[in-house]
Order: structure tokens, then C-alpha cells, then sequence
């Protein structure tokens, strides 16, 4: 079973070199760290950002520069700041070329559902329908199951969707899976992990065929 | 043409209750504090504020939310903000929440003179609730889109880095975020800025904002720019 850092790393090698990426909240922002070294990748932060480094050093924060989670950051050579609206139509145009962000319920077409639980204080959605429904490759970082044992890859999801048909692919602490017309594809088991273990967590259409390998995290 | 005048308090002078004010800022990056602070000495009340977020409890838009002057807030995302949830589940506090990309493209659309705009976000969910859709081919493949309406704002309240005295403004980094769209789209806008020069002083290849958009510029003081996620590594 993977942990956060695992199933972050085991995402990064999604990552190719010439990549525009924008990174969420969580698990997906420390994907940054896991980005293999001498790789040409530009991180998009939709506050207006494109090269973002990593946080500054203790003393040299500065309030004017900021991540989309409102956390202090630093700017990497070659990087360059916009609007709110330029940066939306960046993600709109299919600029952007890959998506990384959370979920709490993913559906075996590929609906996402991350922003909102009914009866609890709604925060809102932020910038998350905008990249769900517009970007060209969405990875969603997600446990497989919540804290009660349920399956979190659905049939349907019960929450309200965020976006529709728009994830493409799902790593979680058990599994890499795909999301194909036919439902999710089993791809890669976590180290230590069985087919039946994934099985069993899995309630959406799970589609498993020949040997499915572990996966390999440096 | 000078648009100057001397503080916040004048600049919000016509600023009246039950207005719809844009307030630029993310976070609380780049955020009119200036403004923010005259509108909760003058009291005015009955707001409808636009603005990405809501501020947290004692700063930004928080100001004006323990104070009662806010009646309804169209943003995008609304946490960190205690005052903000109590007013919301006591049901004093409207709330509209809309796509970050719909909030900057709404105010775009009123700068820019376009009705409306077309954006897939939120298609399939419950922010299409009511919404007029349309198909238009993307790429060879057919795609639904949501109708959303340019803002229709009367105040625009924007912070900028420098500016002139003819209104022409300049951002600086992060801090840019909502405040050019906004300062488009008010009926009057009012700019505060941490550093005010003669016209003629900026660059003009370098202005992000012209002043044909601003109708009152002020030098700001006291600025504090709050962090509110401090987050470093160690050296």
C-alpha cells in the first residue's frame, strides 16, 4: 500500500518533459518534488503563474507572490505572471497539458466529484470545474476508500459532480487505474498489494486483464 | 487628465448602501485594504461583493462581514472564515458560489462590452442549474457549454503596485490576480496603490492596466499585506 508520498511519486512519472502542469491542493502539490531531475516541466498556478519554484526560504516570503492554495512560493527562471482571466483561458484553450488535483468520489466514466458535502459547510469550488472541465489530462490523487472502508471509484457518484466524463486517470494507495468507455482499467497494483484486495475496494466497473503488474516507485 | 484624490475616504465618498462593489484580490494578495477599511468606518451596508474570496475573520472582506455590512458575497471558494460560516448557516449572509475561471471571464466580459460567455465549467453539475447551454464543435468534437452573464458591477475596488496620476496601473506578481478584469468592469472603479507617480513616470509599454478604466486613484498607506499561509523551507 502506498502512502501519500508513494502514490505522489508514482504520479510524477506521468510527467514528460515539455509539460505544462497545473498541480492541486494535497497530495498533488507534492508531486512538484518527485518531478525527475533535468526535466524541462513548467508548474501553472491559476492565481497567475507559470514557473513556480518552491517555497522560499525562512525571511524571504513576500505577501505579493503566492500558490493558488495561498501558501508563500518563488518563482523559477523563466517564469511569468498574469491575470486571473488569461490564467483560466490558459486552462480553457487546452494549454495546460496535464491536470493533477483531488478527489473524494471518481465514477467508472470518469465524473469527479471534489468540492461539496451535502450538510457540511461548503467552501466552494475554486478554480476546480474550470481545470475538470476544460483540461486536456486529469489525474486524480485519491485514496481508494474513506475512513469507513468504502469504496471511493463508483458506479456513480453520490456527491455533487464537480465535472463530468473528464478523468482519465486514478492513482490511489492500491492501485493505478485508467478510465476507459468500459469502466476503470486495473493497470498497476501497489507494492504488496493483491488484484483481489483492489477488487474488493473497487465498486464502479473494474475491468482486469492478464497479469497486472506492481508498480515500481524508486 | 488627473483622476487623483487624497485618500480612501474620498474616494469612497458616492459609495452608498445596498451597492454591488467588485473587490479585487486572491487571498488575501493584492487586496484594496485602504478601501476595505474607509467602507467599514463610513458603515455602509446592504453590500453585494464580488470577490474571488471572502477574507478571514479579522482582515479583507472579513472586516466588513463582523460588521454586518455585507448581504450577499458571489465568490469562488469561502474558507478560512468563521464569521463568514456562522452568517451563512444563521442565514444573515447570502452566498453565490461560481467557477473561479466563470468569476475572472464574468468580469472580463463586462470590460471587454460582451453580454455574456460561453465556459464548459460546470456543465453536468449543479452550477448549469437554470442556465441557458449551447453546443459548438471543439477540436471535431461536439461540446455543451454554460451561458454566463457579464458582471454588473457599480464600484470596482482594485489594488495595484505603482500607478499614475492618470490612472494607468502596474501589478505585481501574484497580487495581479482579479484586479485588471475588475478594474475593467466597474461602472466607477477606484484604484489604491502602494506607490503613486506623476504621469509620465511608468513606462507605458510596461502598464498592465490603462487609465481610461480608473476613475479615482489614491496613494495608500499603512499597508500590511497580510500573509496567510506562510510556508518556507530551511536554508
Amino acid at each position: 500500500m502506498l502512502d501519500k508520498v508513494g502514490i505522489a511519486k508514482r504520479i510524477a512519472k506521468e510527467i514528460k518533459d515539455g509539460y505544462y502542469v497545473n498541480l492541486g491542493i494535497g497530495i498533488p502539490t507534492l508531486v512538484a518534488n518527485y518531478i525527475p531531475k533535468g526535466m524541462n516541466v513548467v508548474l501553472q498556478s491559476e492565481n497567475g503563474l507559470l514557473g513556480m519554484g518552491p517555497f522560499p526560504f525562512e525571511g524571504e516570503e513576500d505577501a505579493d507572490l503566492i500558490n493558488a492554495g495561498k501558501q508563500t512560493i518563488t518563482t523559477v527562471p523563466g517564469s511569468a505572471f498574469f491575470d486571473s482571466a488569461m490564467s483560466f483561458g490558459m486552462i480553457r484553450s487546452r494549454k495546460v497539458d496535464l491536470t493533477i488535483l483531488g478527489a473524494m468520489e471518481v465514477s467508472d466514466n470518469g465524473d469527479i466529484a471534489n468540492w461539496k458535502i451535502p450538510g457540511k459547510m461548503v467552501k466552494g469550488m475554486g478554480g476546480a470545474m474550470d481545470l475538470v472541465a476544460s483540461a486536456k489530462n486529469i489525474i486524480v490523487a485519491m485514496q481508494h476508500v474513506n475512513k469507513a472502508g468504502e469504496s471511493k471509484l463508483l458506479p456513480k457518484c453520490e456527491l455533487p459532480l464537480t465535472g463530468v466524463k473528464c478523468v482519465k486517470k486514478i492513482v490511489t494507495e492500491l492501485a493505478v487505474l485508467d478510465v476507459t468507455p468500459q469502466g476503470f482499467r486495473l493497470l498497476e497494483r501497489a507494492p504488496g498489494v493483491s488484484v483481489e484486495e483492489i477488487k474488493n475496494a473497487t465498486l464502479g466497473r473494474l475491468i482486469i486483464e492478464g497479469d497486472i503488474p506492481e508498480m515500481i516507485i524508486d | 487628465m488627473n483622476k487623483t484624490v487624497k485618500n480612501a475616504d474620498e474616494a469612497i465618498i458616492d459609495i452608498g448602501d445596498n451597492v454591488t462593489l467588485m473587490l479585487g484580490g486572491f487571498g488575501l494578495c493584492g487586496i484594496p485594504e485602504n478601501c476595505i477599511t474607509a467602507l467599514v468606518k463610513k458603515g455602509v451596508k446592504g453590500l453585494t461583493c464580488i470577490s474571488n474570496n471572502a477574507g478571514v475573520d479579522d482582515f479583507g472582506i472579513g472586516l466588513m462581514l463582523k460588521t454586518r455590512q455585507v448581504k450577499k458575497m458571489i465568490s469562488s471558494y469561502v474558507g478560512e472564515n468563521a464569521e463568514f460560516e456562522r452568517q451563512l448557516l444563521s442565514g444573515e449572509l447570502e452566498v453565490e458560489l461560481i467557477p473561479q475561471g466563470t468569476l475572472a471571464t464574468r468580469c472580463m466580459a463586462a470590460g471587454y462590452g460582451m453580454p455574456a460567455i460561453y465556459t464548459p465549467a460546470g456543465v453536468g453539475t449543479e452550477v448549469a442549474i437554470g442556465k441557458e447551454t449551447r453546443k459548438f464543435m471543439v477540436e471535431g468534437e461536439e461540446k455543451e457549454f454554460l451561458m454566463e452573464m457579464a458582471f454588473d458591477a457599480d464600484f470596482a475596488l482594485v489594488k495595484a503596485w505603482k500607478g499614475d496620476t492618470q490612472g494607468n496601473l502596474v501589478f505585481r506578481e501574484t497580487a495581479r490576480n482579479f484586479n485588471p478584469m475588475m478594474a475593467m468592469a466597474g461602472k466607477i472603479t477606484i484604484a489604491e496603490v502602494e506607490e503613486l507617480v506623476e504621469a509620465g513616470e511608468l513606462e507605458p509599454d510596461q502598464i498592465h492596466t490603462p487609465g481610461i478604466y480608473i476613475h479615482r486613484i489614491f496613494q495608500g498607506s499603512n499597508y500590511e499585506k497580510r500573509i496567510e499561509q506562510r510556508t518556507v523551507r530551511k536554508k
